[in-house]
C-alpha cells in the first residue's frame, strides 16, 4: 500500500473516530442529571421560569434534533453558540486556546532535551551514584499525581519561598508576558512525562552501549562523546520517540488538571465550566478539538514509524 | 472524582500554607488614603457570567453591579432598607400608589438618572418573556399604570396594597439602567466604578468615579480576578497577586487567623442554615416528627463540627436580628428524652428517612452527615443522600421529605413572600395554609408598623412550633485580605455594605 493511500485512508478513519467521540460525549451529557435550564435557573428553580429558559435554550427540542443541527452546523464549520453565554463557540474556544498551546507546547519543547541528558547521563553513569539518584528521583516523581504535586510546589516555591506566582490569577492573557507565572505548571507537566521517557532512553542507551557497534566503533578510537551521540544515541531513541506520541495525548488531559490547579482561563478549565453549567455546544466543540489532535498525533507517530520501518505497516 | 480532588486539594492547601505562615507586625488602622488598585478574587461562573446586572446571580456578579450600578434603596447592616438613588419615598392611604423621589446623581456617561431610566430598567426585569433574577419581586408593580412625574419622580402603582415596597426597590438585582440600555458589554451605570476592560471568566478592570454622588472612592482602580478553587483564591492573597478573597472556609480562616500575612473578616450573621422537611407529605406531615427533629438536633455540635464555630445557633426562625425577628421566642435546647418519645408516639421508631444534601453549598455534605447521626441516636434511620450540586436547588424543590438548606440576607417579609405562602415560587418546604397566606396579607396591607410587627411576631410563632424549616444556625461570612486592606465592613452577605469597594483603601 502506497503512504497516500495509507494516510487517507488513516484521515477518513480518524474523521469517523471524531464524529463517534462527539456522539458519545453528547449522549453522556443528555444521560447527566439536569441540563443548562435548571442549572442557570440555579437556587431559585422557579418551575415556570425553568421552562421558560428551556425555550429560550431551544432544548425543549428532541434531543435527535438538536444532534442533527449541531452535526449538520459542524460540516459547515459551524459550532453553534454557547448555551449560557449566547456567545459564539469558536470565539469561546479561541479565548481558551493560547493559553493551553503556551502550556503544551513549552512542556513538549523542553520535555525532548531534558529527557534525553537525563537518560544519557545516566546510562553512561549506570550504577553509579549519578544513576541511582536519577533513577530513586524519576522513579519517585512518575508516582507522584499531577494535582499533589502541584500543591506541593505552590506551596514550597509560591506561598513558602516567594520565587514564582502561586496562580496565573491576574496574569495577562498573553501568559508569555509574564513567564514566571509558567514555571511551575510547566515543571508539573514535565514531571511524570521526562520520568517515563528518560528511563526508556537510559535502557535503550544501556543496551547500545553493550552493542557490538559501540563496542567496535570504541576500539577504532573514536572519540567517546562522538561515539555516545551519533553511534549509540539514536538507535536509543526510537522506545523514547514512540512515547512522546503518547505524552501528546497524556498532556491534554494532564493540562485539565493544572490548568485547574494554577487558575489558568484555557481549554481545561473551560471544559470544566461547561460541564458543571451543562452547555452542549461549548463540550462537543472541545471534544471535537481533543479528539482531532490525538488522532493528528497518533497518524503523524505512526507515519514516522512507516518511514522508519516501512515493513511494521498494517 | 472531581468532588474528592477539590476536597483533597483544599484540605492539602490549608494544612501547608499553614506551615508556611510566618508572623509579622501587624499596623494600627490608619485614615484613609487615596489611590492604588484593589484587586478582589472571587469565584466565578466562567462562560455564565455577565456584566448585564439584572442577570446577576453569582456573589461575584453582586458585587460587580453594586460596583457600576445603584439600586433606588438597598438593604442595610439589620437588612432593613435605606435609602440609595431614591431619597424618600411615601404611599397613599390604600398603600397602593408609591412615589419615588430619586435624588440628584448621573451616569457615567454624564447624563442624569431620571424616572424614565428607572422605569425602564424595571420593565426589563419584569419582561414576560424574560428571566431575570428579580421578576418575581416586581411582579406586584402595575407598570403599564406606573408613570415619571417630571424627571425626578417615579409613580408605581401596584396590583394591591403594600406596605413593604421598599423591600422591592431593594430586592437582589433590581439594579437602575439608562433608559433603552439591552447591552453591557461596555456597561455604563450610576455606580462608584466606571468600566475598563472586561476579560469574561478571567477578569474585570473598573475605574474611580470621581464624580459619585455617595461620595468617590479611596482607590484608584478595582480588579475582580477569578479563582474558583478557595485555595487559589488564598494563595493568591497570600503570594501578593490578590489583596481580597471572597468565601474562605471556616479551616483556612482558623488556620490564618494568627499568621499576620491574611486578615480574616467574619461578617457575622450571613448565611442561615437549614434543614428543610417538605410539610405536605409522610414521615413530615405529622407535627410530632418535625417536633422530634427540633428537638434532637444539637444545634452547638453542628456550629462546632459543620461551620468550626464560625457561627450562631439559630431557633428555627429566619433573619436572626434583622428587623421583626421574633427575639421574644425562647430558644430551642437539645430534648433526646422528649425527641425519642415523640418519634415513638409517630410511629417512626427504626424509620429510614433519607437526608438530601450535595456540594451547592459549602458545609451542606458535613451538616447532613452530622445530624443524620444526631437523628439515628433518637431512633430514626436517616442517612444522607448526596446528590448532584449543579441540579441540586431545582433536585430539592419538589422532590424527598428533607434536604439542607440555606439563604443569604432577606428582609423577613421577602423570605415569607417567596418560600412560605401557598403560591410562593421557591417553596422548599411546602408550607401551604390559607390562615397564615391570610396573616401575611393582612401584614403587608398595613400602614402600622407596629402592626405589621405583630403579624409578622404571630407568624413567626406558628413556624417555630410547627414550621419545616429547621433553621440550626447562622454562619459568619468569611474573608481575607490583605493587611493592607482598610475599611471593610462587618455586614452580612448580600447587604449593601459586603463586597464593597468604594469605602476601603490600602494604606
Amino acid at each position: 500500500m502506497s503512504l497516500a493511500r495509507y494516510t487517507l485512508r488513516r484521515l477518513l478513519l480518524g474523521v469517523a473516530q471524531v464524529i463517534a467521540v462527539a456522539t458519545l460525549v453528547f449522549v453522556l451529557t443528555e444521560a447527566l442529571p439536569g441540563d443548562a435550564a435548571v442549572v442557570l435557573a440555579g437556587d431559585i428553580p422557579d418551575e415556570e421560569r425553568i421552562a421558560q429558559l428551556r425555550h429560550a435554550l431551544e432544548l425543549d427540542r428532541p434531543a435527535a434534533e438538536r444532534w442533527a443541527g449541531w452535526l449538520a452546523g459542524l460540516a459547515r464549520g459551524d459550532l453553534g453558540v454557547s448555551l449560557v453565554s449566547g456567545r459564539p463557540v469558536a470565539g469561546v474556544l479561541a479565548d481558551g486556546l493560547p493559553p493551553t498551546l503556551v502550556l503544551a507546547g513549552l512542556t513538549l519543547l523542553l520535555l525532548v532535551p531534558i529527557s534525553v541528558a537525563a537518560g544519557v547521563a545516566a546510562a553512561v553513569r549506570q550504577g553509579r551514584a549519578l544513576d541511582r539518584v536519577l533513577t530513586t528521583v524519576t522513579v519517585g516523581l512518575y508516582s507522584i499525581p499531577e494535582f499533589a504535586l502541584g500543591v506541593v510546589l505552590v506551596t514550597v516555591f509560591a506561598v513558602r519561598l516567594g520565587w514564582f506566582p502561586p496562580t496565573a490569577v491576574g496574569a495577562p492573557a498573553n501568559l508569555l508576558q509574564q513567564p514566571a507565572v509558567l514555571v511551575l505548571p510547566i515543571a508539573v507537566l514535565l514531571a511524570r512525562p521526562v520520568c517515563s521517557i528518560s528511563r526508556l532512553v537510559r535502557a535503550g542507551m544501556i543496551d547500545a552501549l553493550g552493542s557490538g557497534y559501540v563496542v567496535h566503533a570504541r576500539r577504532l578510537g573514536l572519540p567517546r562523546g562522538r561515539v555516545l551521540l551519533t553511534h549509540a544515541l539514536p538507535n536509543a531513541l526510537a522506545p523514547g520517540a514512540q512515547q512522546l506520541a503518547r505524552t501528546t495525548d497524556w498532556l491534554l488531559g494532564g493540562v485539565i488538571v493544572v490548568e485547574s490547579v494554577f487558575v489558568i482561563p484555557g481549554l481545561g478549565t473551560l471544559l470544566n465550566d461547561s460541564v458543571a453549567a451543562r452547555d452542549i455546544p461549548v463540550i462537543q466543540a472541545l471534544c471535537v478539538v481533543f479528539a482531532t489532535t490525538t488522532v493528528v498525533v497518533n497518524l503523524l507517530a505512526d507515519l514516522a514509524a512507516y518511514r522508519l520501518a516501512p515493513g511494521a505497516l498494517t | 472524582m472531581r468532588l474528592d480532588r477539590r476536597a483533597f486539594l483544599s484540605a492539602a492547601a490549608i494544612t501547608l500554607a499553614g506551615c508556611a505562615a510566618q508572623p509579622t507586625a501587624r499596623t494600627a488602622s490608619s485614615q484613609p488614603s487615596r489611590g492604588g488598585r484593589l484587586r478582589a478574587a472571587f469565584a466565578g461562573g466562567g462562560a455564565q457570567e455577565s456584566l448585564d446586572p439584572h442577570l446577576a446571580n453569582l456573589f461575584l456578579e453582586a458585587s460587580r453591579s453594586k460596583a457600576m450600578f445603584d439600586k433606588l434603596a438597598d438593604y442595610g447592616t439589620d437588612v432593613s432598607i435605606v435609602p440609595r438613588l431614591a431619597s424618600t419615598w411615601e404611599a397613599d392611604k390604600k398603600l397602593s400608589t408609591w412615589r419615588v423621589t430619586l435624588r440628584e446623581a448621573s451616569f457615567h456617561d454624564g447624563r442624569p438618572v431620571r424616572a424614565a431610566d428607572v422605569l425602564h430598567s424595571y420593565a426589563r426585569i419584569a419582561d414576560e418573556k424574560r428571566t431575570f433574577r428579580a421578576k418575581a419581586n416586581l411582579a406586584l408593580i402595575d407598570l403599564k399604570n406606573s408613570r415619571a412625574i417630571g424627571d425626578r419622580t417615579v409613580e408605581f402603582v401596584l396590583r394591591r396594597p403594600y406596605a413593604e415596597f421598599p423591600n422591592v426597590l431593594a430586592a437582589f438585582g433590581a439594579y437602575i439602567v439608562p433608559e433603552g440600555a439591552d447591552e453591557f458589554s461596555r456597561p455604563v451605570g450610576s455606580g462608584p466604578f466606571v468600566f475598563g476592560s472586561f476579560q469574561p471568566g478571567r477578569s474585570l478592570l473598573l475605574k474611580r468615579n470621581p464624580d459619585y454622588w455617595d461620595g468617590a472612592p479611596y482607590l484608584d482602580e478595582l480588579e475582580y480576578l477569578i479563582a474558583n478553587e478557595e485555595s487559589a483564591r488564598v494563595n493568591a492573597v497570600l503570594g501578593g497577586q490578590a489583596e481580597y478573597a471572597h468565601d474562605l472556609t471556616p479551616a483556612t480562616a482558623r488556620t490564618h487567623q494568627d499568621g499576620g500575612r491574611m486578615a480574616i473578616s467574619r461578617l457575622s450573621n450571613s448565611g442561615m442554615q437549614a434543614f428543610a422537611m417538605k410539610v405536605d407529605r409522610p414521615p413530615f406531615n405529622d407535627p410530632r416528627l418535625r417536633q422530634a427533629m427540633f428537638l434532637l438536633a444539637d444545634r452547638e455540635q453542628m456550629i462546632d463540627s459543620v461551620l468550626a464555630r464560625a457561627g450562631q445557633v439559630g431557633n428555627d426562625l429566619f433573619g436572626k436580628d434583622y428587623q421583626y425577628y421574633a427575639a421574644g421566642i425562647a430558644q430551642r435546647t437539645p430534648d433526646l428524652d422528649q425527641a425519642k418519645w415523640l418519634i415513638d408516639k409517630a410511629g417512626a421508631k427504626g424509620m429510614k428517612v433519607q437526608l438530601d444534601t450535595s456540594a451547592a453549598a459549602s458545609g451542606f455534605l458535613e451538616a447532613a452527615s452530622v445530624f443524620a447521626d444526631q437523628a439515628r441516636q433518637a431512633g430514626l434511620d436517616m442517612t444522607a443522600r448526596p446528590g448532584n450540586k449543579d441540579t441540586y436547588w431545582a433536585d430539592v424543590l419538589n422532590k424527598g421529605v428533607i434536604c439542607c438548606y440555606r439563604s443569604g440576607a432577606m428582609p423577613i417579609e421577602t423570605h415569607i413572600s417567596q418560600r412560605l405562602l401557598t403560591g410562593s415560587t421557591t417553596n422548599a418546604t411546602k408550607w401551604a395554609r390559607p390562615e397564615f397566606d391570610a396573616l401575611y396579607d393582612q401584614a403587608v396591607a398595613s400602614p402600622d408598623a407596629a402592626k405589621r410587627g405583630e403579624l409578622y411576631l404571630e407568624m413567626q410563632r406558628t413556624l417555630h412550633a410547627e414550621g419545616g424549616f429547621l433553621i440550626w444556625g447562622f454562619a459568619d461570612w468569611l474573608l481575607g485580605a490583605s493587611p493592607r486592606l482598610r475599611g471593610v465592613a462587618n455586614a452580612p452577605a448580600n447587604t449593601l455594605d459586603w463586597a464593597r469597594f468604594d469605602k476601603v483603601w490600602l494604606a
